[in-house]
């Protein structure tokens, strides 16, 4: 493993809670890792599987989904939806060889900022301690 | 027609049963031989590949290729038959999506042969001899084509001109084909000879809003309702995420959808849309409990990816 590697994660995050909440600890001024790429969606209930699969494919060495708290959703019961969704997902990914602590679904609300900053902390020391993913340079076996 | 047509049909990696779906037309065969002059069909008619090396570049009008590819030698016939044809058609699961054998991109290639041939029960081999491309014998030396590291579809190989899926691909569809070819009425080149909608659309079976699966099975360990949804009653079924054409008669015949037929309409991944289609039948909000019922399915990616997972958007496992 390079010393120099930098995780790159994919963080989706849903626009009524997790995406405030990122914006929060802006705000706040809390440090941390530059290493997610946040990508605002209108609800977790909206990442679809193959989201978080071609991210993997594509290059990403990690995987966040953050959804408003069990019984927040703005639209009721789309956070529900990812809770059925991503135990399958890690599943799955374990299944293809993709190590369990690279995918994680967070509930992080509008006001914790501080959790998010936190979440993010973890994640990218997980990844990081798993070292690069290249699933590029494993797909292109199969171009 | 004033003149005959060129055809070629040819297998690859696969089990024949493509090749037998052919003949499978009926009297439809009667029409093909009217029409055609069968320029190379290693499975029922005598011609050389030396034969097919003389052909003119493009003389072949078309090419039903079967079978995945997996070898130096499929390889080099896809590309010689891709350029003595006007028109090549991956016909089948195979040669379309990668097909069953593309599940062996679960396993390393010397997993794979140390299983074939030192692990299996059958086999002796306590030198761990392996097959190897050129052996040297008294009367000379002897060669065997080169097993790839990976299976590849045709189109991950050459330039493909249309695909018709099934496993092996319905009468109905090569009945499509065949008219769209002898009447010289061709669809867009990339198009799929199947349905414009997914399975579940043609799928005989009622379907109800009521999502309430406590826990999945498989087909021989319920007596389930034959004229209700198979997913909504616990069995996994490809369905949701397989393209139609196929006349759902799998599932006609109380078996559940393996999607042969391949990805539906805007599915980029089986598998990343049959995760969403059952997380959807799951009737539990409680993280413990949805654990306990997804545990229960066994083998999730060679079910979801049982015939397409050289084409999935991760194409192989790490």
């Amino acid at each position: 493993m390079s010393e120099n590697f930098e995780p790159r994660i994919v963080a989706f995050l849903c626009r009524w809670c997790s995406y405030t909440g990122a914006d929060l600890a802006g705000t706040s001024r809390i440090k941390y890792p530059a290493n997610v790429v946040p990508i605002k969606v209108m609800c977790s209930g909206r990442v679809d599987p193959t989201f978080v699969l071609k991210a993997f494919a594509d290059g990403a060495d990690g995987v966040l989904i953050c959804g408003c708290h069990p019984g927040d959703c703005h639209y009721d019961i789309g956070n529900y939806n990812m809770q059925k969704r991503a135990p399958l997902i890690s599943k799955l990914l374990k299944e293809m060889g993709i190590e369990e602590k690279r995918f994680r679904l967070e509930w992080v609300s509008a006001s914790e900022g501080d959790r998010f900053a936190e979440v993010v902390k973890e994640i990218t020391e997980e990844v990081r301690n798993l070292g690069p993913l290249n699933w590029k340079e494993i797909k292109e076996a199969v171009k | 027609m004033s003149a005959k047509l060129n055809l070629a049909i040819y297998w690859a990696g696969s089990c024949g049963g493509c090749d037998v779906s052919i003949l499978d037309i009926n009297e439809r065969i009667l029409d093909v031989a009217q029409n055609c002059d069968i320029k190379f069909w290693p499975i029922a008619m005598d011609f050389k590949l030396s034969d097919v090396e003389k052909y003119a570049d493009n003389s072949i009008d078309v090419c039903l290729f079967n079978g995945c590819v997996r070898n130096s030698e499929q390889e080099h016939i896809a590309k010689l038959l891709r350029k003595k044809s006007k028109i090549l058609v991956a016909f089948g699961s195979c040669a379309y999506l990668g097909g069953i054998p593309g599940m062996a991109n679960f396993n390393k290639k010397q997993e794979i042969l140390d299983r074939v041939y030192v692990e299996a029960q059958s086999v002796e081999n306590s030198e761990k001899i392996f097959p190897q491309p050129h052996t040297k014998v008294a009367e000379g030396e002897l060669e065997i084509p080169v097993f790839h590291d990976y299976v590849k579809s045709l189109k991950q190989i050459v330039d493909v001109d249309y695909f018709i899926p099934g496993c092996p691909p319905t009468t109905e569809i090569i009945n499509t084909a065949l008219n769209a070819i002898f009447s010289g009425k061709l669809p867009p080149k990339g198009t799929v000879i199947a349905g414009k909608k997914n399975l579940c659309e043609e799928c005989p079976k009622e379907k109800t809003d009521e999502k309430k699966v406590k826990k999945f099975v498989r087909p021989y360990q319920v007596i389930f309702d034959e004229k209700k949804c198979l997913l909504e009653q616990g069995i996994i079924c490809i369905g949701p995420a397989t393209i139609g054409g196929c006349g759902a008669r799998c599932i006609s015949a109380n078996i559940p959808c393996r999607g042969c037929f391949g990805p539906a309409l805007d599915v980029s991944d089986i598998g990343a849309k049959m995760l969403s289609a059952v997380a959807s039948v799951i009737d539990s909000n409680d993280p413990v409990e949805i654990e306990k019922i997804i545990s229960e399915i066994p083998d999730m990616a060679g079910m979801f990816y049982r015939f397409t997972l050289p084409v999935s958007l991760l194409r192989r496992s790490k």
